[in-house]
């Protein structure tokens, strides 16, 4: 029997048959349901962590108390939890350990394209890369078995088509793992650095004894294809390719090539290398992102086609593929496509984030230092309200950089920084430590939405609910911003523009640190009986719609960005000049924002 | 270069209108009915009400799960301008099942930009189209976040995989309380593609 499942949840099913005990993640697309799965197999202790560094460390520890564990993370998360990866390195396990990094080109959801397989190489780890999802469960269980034979992390490489894709994989057995035995060993464990000098030398030796496994393990094959349509313009045709970018080759080029499929890719096989190379004549090196695997080719002295064809940004879809290898495209109808208007994602109707970024948008000499969550996109228009984004946690550090040189150099700029509940706990709690230490007047904005939103409604430190949805100690942000020092700390209900702009002004009158908590619920929230008790069991159910006989059609409204309301040429006509403004019924979710900026008091509770 | 005959299937909408479901029940059935099969979509930033699409693939043997432009059979569409935007991914002989819905993007909202009327023609003199009002039929059932798989019933159709046990798909892939009306609402897409 058969089961339909994404890259993400056939590998949480993959940690599950490999016994894997303890697992912990932040949430990332395209990572996040890893962990989500997880919480679905009850033998396995799930936590989400604030941040990637602490899920690292965490699974860590739970690989030298003994149990099989696992940390998951969006590409950018491995930076943050570089420093812990680069050591443990080093110790290596008790038992196995491995790592999923979810790469994403194309930037669906991300702010930077990055090659992960480098982690794999710069902090020497053993490496795979699953094609599909029956190869991101069975990856999954080849990999502690060499976690635990070679004595070492494993770095599990996916990427978004991976995560994300569904085929179908068939499920075995939970292995039945004991927890091993916890033995002090403070040669092997304590990196202090008389004894890390020696675990430095074991893990080249490692690297040699993984060398060898590359050139033998069935993780890498060679697809050896005879038929005639193999060979072009007198040269046998060959690829070679990881994850992926082998079905893409596979969908282009079928059965018209040979095939180096490379499962297991750091370190590379050079046997395996020199045996293809007698196959075939004229090499691709079909991979996204960086030449990586075309490095190594290369390297070996081989001559290979890569990079000076194939774009190493962007996702490498077949239609890229095609027209890079094979000249063209395939072709659908024509047609004009000048009508087609562009549709951004925006803040949600009943976005808590929408009355800040209202009020915000209309400060002067006003420098907006932003950070990653749903709220970037106060960025775009009507708001304009976001001057920069550098990544998780960095609004409040950056925007004091910024704050401590427009003072210094005579600018009137004012820097605020905005950052959501999850994204404080990550990493923006250092980011206010920075900012209230060094006495900067920059003003940090929290936008506690009660969840972890983008990425689908994770549970976090501050909403009282743990991993599996049971109640856990929940950390109040406006206690620990006091705890730190804070003394203009402010907490206001965003929908209330009177009250944002009276804690703005506050703000924007101090000479120093200032902090203004948001606190209101994200609308597609589900709501725990906390939330109905704090914010009323009738949220989001109330209604607003426009009297059409005080309707001005002044178009002020619409400056709230909500994509409930519009403004609608053809449907004005219809309504004879009456009806300026429609609130989509289905969509209102009664934040009244649009009402209070009426100027006629035309919108009002229907 | 795709094994034996491989069929794409495209639904494309906003974000929150339910085609991650409706092609998540799509790709289960083809599986069940025995073919390989594989299905992308992508979420994150892009459910914020931007433009979503889910790729489903089936066949002999699939490859990617992505599928190329030019190369859909079929072309599903939740919203009427999201079918133009992603026409191009169609085959020249591919048929369209479009729901006649508009959301107003974010450029129309804040009156940068006019909603294109007329889409229907283009999409009607470019693909054998067939129009839906897929919500009017929802609120007749009584529930209009049932759209989805009327819509779906309506793509079943008229790649003629309506013959396979969709009302046990069905149930096993929606809660049992909305089960009854789900079935209803394939079985009244599947009659609406009759006609």
């Amino acid at each position: 029997m058969r089961t339909l499942m994404t890259g993400d949840e056939a590998l949480a099913r993959g940690a599950y048959e490999a016994g894997v005990a303890f697992a912990s993640a932040y949430p990332g697309t395209p990572s996040t349901e890893i962990l989500e799965n997880i919480t679905g197999y009850k033998d396995i202790i799930s936590e989400w962590a604030s941040n990637e560094k602490v899920a690292m460390e965490a699974a860590a520890g739970a690989s030298l108390a003994g149990a099989r564990s696992l940390a998951s993370m969006k590409h950018v998360g491995v930076n943050v939890a570089a420093d812990p990866l680069f050591t443990f390195s080093y110790t290596g396990v008790n038992a196995g350990m491995v790592l999923i990094s979810a790469d994403e080109p194309g930037q669906h959801s991300s702010q930077n394209e990055q090659d992960n397989r480098w982690y794999a190489v710069s902090a020497k780890l053993p490496m795979l890369e699953p094609s599909d999802s029956q190869e991101c469960l069975d990856m999954m269980k080849a990999a502690y078995d060499l976690s635990e034979e070679y004595d070492t992390p494993v770095l599990m490489r996916i990427t978004t088509r991976v995560a994300h894709s569904k085929s179908p994989v068939s499920c075995g057995e939970r292995a039945a793992v004991p927890v091993r035995p916890y033995v002090k060993n403070v040669a092997k464990y304590v990196t202090v650095p008389s004894l890390a000098v020696k675990m430095r030398v074991k893990v080249e030796e490692r690297m040699g004894r993984l060398k060898a496994f590359s050139e033998k393990t069935p993780l890498n094959y060679i697809e050896k294809v005879s038929r005639a349509d193999t060979v072009r313009d007198g040269s046998r045709i060959g690829v070679i390719a990881s994850g992926m970018a082998y079905y893409y080759a596979k969908e282009v080029l079928g059965d018209g090539a040979s095939y180096l499929k490379l499962g297991f890719t750091n370190p590379l096989p050079d046997a395996l290398l020199d045996e293809f190379y007698t196959l075939v004549d004229k090499v691709y090196i079909i991979e996204e992102h960086d030449p990586y695997l075309e490095q190594w080719v290369k390297s070996r002295g081989y001559s290979c086609i890569g990079k000076d064809i194939i774009p190493p940004y962007g996702e490498l879809t077949p239609d890229v593929l095609r027209k890079a290898i094979l000249g063209g495209e395939l072709e659908g109808p024509a047609y004009d496509r000048s009508v087609i208007i562009p549709r951004p994602p925006a803040l949600c109707a009943g976005c808590p984030h929408r009355g800040l970024f209202y009020e915000l948008a209309k400060r002067k000499n006003t420098v907006i230092a932003g950070d990653i969550g749903c709220y970037t996109l106060g960025f775009a228009d009507p708001y304009n309200a976001m001057d920069f984004v550098v990544c998780m946690g960095a609004s409040f550090s950056s925007g004091h950089g910024a704050q401590r040189v427009f003072t210094a150099s005579g600018s009137e700029n004012r820097v605020v920084g905005i950052m959501g509940d999850s994204t404080f706990f990550h990493t923006g709690i250092n980011s206010l430590i920075e900012v209230l230490y060094n006495n900067s007047k920059t003003i940090c904005i929290i936008l506690d939405n009660r969840i972890t939103g983008m990425t689908g409604h994770q549970e976090n430190p501050g909403t009282g609910k743990n991993a599996a949805g049971d109640a856990a100690p929940e950390i109040d942000i406006e206690s620990v911003v006091k705890a730190l020092g804070a003394k203009n700390v402010a907490s206001v209900n965003p929908n209330d523009l009177k009250a944002v702009r009276k804690a703005l002004d506050d703000a924007y009158s101090k000479d120093g640190p200032s902090v203004i908590i948001t606190r209101w619920p994200c609308v597609l929230k589900r709501l725990s009986a906390a939330d109905k008790a704090e914010f009323g069991a009738d949220v989001f159910t109330q209604k607003y719609g426009v009297d059409g006989e005080k309707c001005i059609a002044c178009k002020m409204c619409v400056k709230a960005g909500c994509p409930a309301l519009s403004c609608v040429s053809e449907k004005i006509k219809e309504n004879s000049g009456k009806m300026k403004i429609i609130i989509d019924q289905g969509m209102c979710a009664g934040c009244g924002v649009c009402a209070q900026i009426c100027p006629k008091q035309a919108i009002m509770p229907s | 270069m795709t094994k034996g005959t491989v069929k794409s299937i495209l639904l494309v909408g906003v974000g929150g209108q339910g085609t991650i479901l409706a092609a998540k029940i799509l790709t289960q059935g083809l599986m069940e009915a025995g073919h390989d099969v594989k299905m992308s979509e992508i979420h994150g930033m892009s459910q914020r009400g931007g433009s979503v699409s889910s790729q489903v693939r089936y066949g002999e043997k699939v490859y990617s799960p992505v599928i190329e432009r030019g190369s859909a059979d079929l072309l599903v569409s939740f919203e009427k301008m999201e079918a133009l935007r992603w026409l191009e991914y169609a085959k020249k002989d591919a048929k369209a099942v479009v729901n006649d819905c508009e959301i107003m993007p974010m450029p129309v909202i804040i009156g940068s930009a006019a909603y294109s009327g007329g889409i229907l023609d283009e999409l009607k003199a470019r693909i054998d189209t067939t129009v839906i009002d897929a919500a009017d039929e929802a609120g007749k059932l009584g529930n209009p976040r049932v759209m989805n798989i009327i819509l779906l019933g309506a793509a079943a159709k008229l790649i003629g995989i309506d013959n396979l046990d969709w009302d046990g798909i069905i149930s096993a892939n929606v809660k049992p309380a909305f089960a009854e009306i789900n079935k209803q609402a394939f079985k009244r897409g599947t009659e609406l593609c009759a006609i």
